[in-house]
C-alpha cells in the first residue's frame, strides 16, 4: 500500500485514493481538425513510463479534490504532490 | 532431441537421471537473425517454434533479459478457458484452446493440461441474463458452454456456499467443461525445447535496450551482450510493450499494472474445477499439490515493480472466504507479483506497427495464458509473410483509430 500525501489532508493511505492514470493528456482545442490517427493518440495512447511518471490521483475517500503526483513506478517514490490550476493547499486550522 | 518417453525414462532411471542432455542449447548470440525475437515468456516461445515448425524460418534468435517464463508465464494462474463473448476473441482463444489439446503430444513434453471445468458464478439478476446472452453468444461460435443451477453448482463444487443469506448469494453459473489448467513452466519449456531442436537460438539473459532502425524499417536490437543485426524483430514482453515501443518511436494504448496472485498451504482434494465469480471478484483452483491458487484484481496504478498493494489480496480473501466459508482457517503460503500490460478494450494486439519488419505482441492483460499457442501461431504468421492471418487481423493497432474496438471486459473482468 502506497502512502500517498495529499496536498490539503496530508499523508493518507492509498486506499483513500482514486486513480487518474497519466497527468497532462490535455483535450484537444480543435477535435475537428484531428485525423483519426491523431484523435486516437489523443484518447487512447499512453506513455505509461517506466521510471519518473506524472500521474492524477483524487482523494475520493477524504477531501474530494484532485492532484498530481511525480512517481517512479519502479520503486514507487514520490515527491510533493502538484496542484492544478495553481490553487494552493490552505493552512491547517 | 532426445525424445521423452516411457523408455528413455527408464533408460536414464538406470543411470540415476544423470545422462539427460539439456533441454535446449544456451549458445552466445550470431551476429544477424533473420528473425529477432524479444522476450522468453510462453508467446514469445511459441512464436519462435511455430515461426520454425510451420513457416520454416529457422534463422531465429529468442532474447529474454531474464529467465525463460520468468515474467507472467510463470507468475501466472494457468486459467485456460475459450468462453469470450465476440466472434473475433472466441476465433483465437478457441484456436489456442485446440492447439493446448495436442499440446504435450506436438511437443512431446508434458504441460499437464488439466480441462477440468471452468465455472464463472453469476450473483444477480442482471449477471443471469448476461451469461445467458454470453452462453448462447458462445455456443453460436461453436465452443462449449452450459448454464448451471445453484443446485447443479453445489453438486459440482460441494464446499461452495449457495446459501441464500450471503450477501451476494449465488444464481447460477455457465461452464465450460473444456476449460481448465495447466502447468505453466511447462508451456514456455515445452516450447523452448520444441524451437531449440528446430535450429531456434534462445539466448537468456540478454536485455534489449535499443531498437535499430534505418528509412523507417527495422535493422536489428541492441542488447546487452552486444548489438545483433535482424531481418525483422517480433517484440513479445507483456508489461514491458510500453517501454520497447518507445524504443523504437512510438507509443501504445497499454498502461502496465502489477497483479498479484496467491497459493495457500496444500491441503486434501476439495475442489476439482476453478471457479470464478467476477461480481464478488475471485477465483480459485487447487493445484496437483494441494495448493488453493487464488487470483483477483489489479492494483489501479501504474507499475512496473512486480509487486501489489495489500487491501487487494485482503479484497479478495473476503471474497473467497464469502464463497467457501471453509477456507476461512487457511493461511496463505506465498503471493506474488507480475506486471500485466492492459488495453482500453481488453483485447490483445498482434500487430504490424510504423516500423516496417517490427512486430508487436502484446495487450494480453490478465489473461493472455489461455492464449500462449494461438497468439504465436498467429504472430509467427504475421511475422513470416509480413501481414496478419485472419484469426489477428481484427487486433491490429489500426482499430484504434478506426474505432473497431474488441470490447472483452466482460469476458476478462476478473484477472485470471
Ligand atoms: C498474477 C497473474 C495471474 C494471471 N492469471 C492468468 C490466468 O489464470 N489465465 C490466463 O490466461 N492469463 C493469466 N495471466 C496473464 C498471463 O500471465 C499473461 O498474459 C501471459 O503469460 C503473457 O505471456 P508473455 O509471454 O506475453 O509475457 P511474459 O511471460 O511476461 O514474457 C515477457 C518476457 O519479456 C521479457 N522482457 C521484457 N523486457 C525485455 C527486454 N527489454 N529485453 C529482453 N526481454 C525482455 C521479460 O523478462 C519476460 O520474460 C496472469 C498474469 C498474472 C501476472
Ligand atoms: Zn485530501
Amino acid at each position: 500500500m502506497l502512502l500517498i500525501h495529499c496536498p490539503w489532508c496530508g499523508p493518507r493511505d492509498e486506499s483513500e485514493f482514486g486513480y487518474g492514470g497519466e497527468a497532462d493528456i490535455a483535450r484537444p482545442p480543435d477535435p475537428d481538425a484531428l485525423s483519426d490517427a491523431e484523435w486516437a493518440d489523443y484518447v487512447f495512447m499512453r506513455t505509461n513510463t517506466k521510471g519518473r511518471f506524472k500521474e492524477q490521483w483524487v482523494h475520493i475517500h477524504g477531501c474530494g479534490r484532485w492532484f498530481t503526483l511525480v512517481r517512479d513506478t519502479v520503486t514507487h517514490e514520490h515527491g510533493e504532490a502538484g496542484v492544478f490550476g495553481g490553487v494552493e493547499p490552505e493552512a491547517d486550522g | 532431441m532426445q525424445r521423452y518417453s516411457i523408455f528413455s525414462l527408464a533408460r536414464n532411471a538406470l543411470t540415476g537421471h544423470r545422462n539427460w542432455p539439456q533441454a535446449w542449447r544456451s549458445p552466445a548470440p550470431k551476429p544477424e537473425y533473420d528473425v529477432v525475437i524479444v522476450g522468453g515468456g510462453g508467446h514469445g516461445l511459441a512464436t519462435a517454434y511455430y515461426l520454425a515448425a510451420e513457416h520454416g524460418i529457422a534463422n531465429v534468435a529468442v532474447l529474454e533479459k531474464g529467465w525463460l517464463g520468468g515474467g507472467n508465464t510463470g507468475r501466472n494462474t494457468t486459467i485456460i478457458r475459450s468462453n469470450y463473448l465476440w466472434d473475433e476473441s472466441a476465433a483465437i482463444y478457441e484456436k489456442s484452446l485446440r492447439l493446448y489439446e495436442g499440446l504435450s503430444r506436438e511437443l512431446n513434453f508434458n504441460i499437464m493440461l488439466s480441462q477440468r471445468g471452468v465455472l464463472n458464478l453469476a450473483h444477480n439478476e442482471h449477471d443471469l441474463k448476461e451469461m445467458a446472452r454470453r452462453v448462447r453468444a458462445i455456443r453460436g461460435n461453436g465452443i462449449d458452454s452450459e448454464i448451471l443451477t445453484p443446485a447443479e453448482i453445489k453438486k459440482l463444487v460441494p464446499a461452495i456456499n449457495v446459501s441464500k443469506d450471503m450477501r451476494y448469494p449465488i444464481l447460477g453459473a455457465s461452464l465450460q467443461r473444456r476449460g481448465g489448467v495447466a502447468r505453466h513452466d511447462a508451456v514456455a519449456w515445452g516450447f523452448a525445447r520444441g524451437a531449440d531442436d528446430r535450429g531456434v537460438d534462445i539466448i537468456q539473459n540478454c536485455e534489449v535496450t535499443g531498437i535499430d532502425r534505418k528509412g523507417g524499417r527495422v535493422t536489428g536490437v541492441r542488447t546487452t551482450l552486444g548489438p545483433i543485426k535482424a531481418g525483422k524483430v517480433g517484440v513479445v514482453v507483456a508489461g514491458h510493450a510500453s517501454v520497447l515501443a518507445d524504443m523504437a518511436g512510438f507509443r501504445l494504448p497499454i498502461d502496465s499494472h502489477p497483479l498479484q496472485a496467491m497459493v495457500s498451504e496444500p491441503i486434501k482434494p476439495v475442489l476439482d474445477c476453478v471457479v470464478m465469480s467476477n461480481a464478488v471478484h475471485v477465483y480459485v483452483s487447487q493445484s496437483d499439490k494441494g495448493e488453493l491458487v487464488i487470483g483477483a484484481g489489479i492494483d489501479s496504478f501504474n507499475s512496473y515493480a512486480q509487486r501489489g498493494s495489500w487491501q487487494i489480496i485482503e479484497g479478495q480473501m473476503g471474497a473467497l472466504v464469502e464463497l467457501f466459508p471453509v477456507f476461512s482457517r487457511l493461511r496463505l503460503m506465498r503471493s506474488w507479483g507480475g506486471i500485466v500490460d492492459t488495453c482500453p478494450d481488453a483485447s490483445p494486439i498482434l500487430s504490424k506497427t510504423p516500423v516496417e519488419g517490427l512486430y508487436f505482441n502484446c495487450g494480453w492483460g490478465t489473461g493472455g495464458f489461455k492464449a500462449t499457442p494461438g497468439s504465436g501461431w498467429a504472430f509467427a504468421h504475421t511475422i513470416a509473410r509480413d501481414e496478419p492471418h485472419p484469426l489477428n487481423a481484427p487486433f491490429s493497432l489500426d482499430r484504434f483509430a478506426t474505432g473497431a474496438l474488441i470490447d472483452e471486459h466482460g469476458a476478462a473482468a476478473v484477472a485470471h
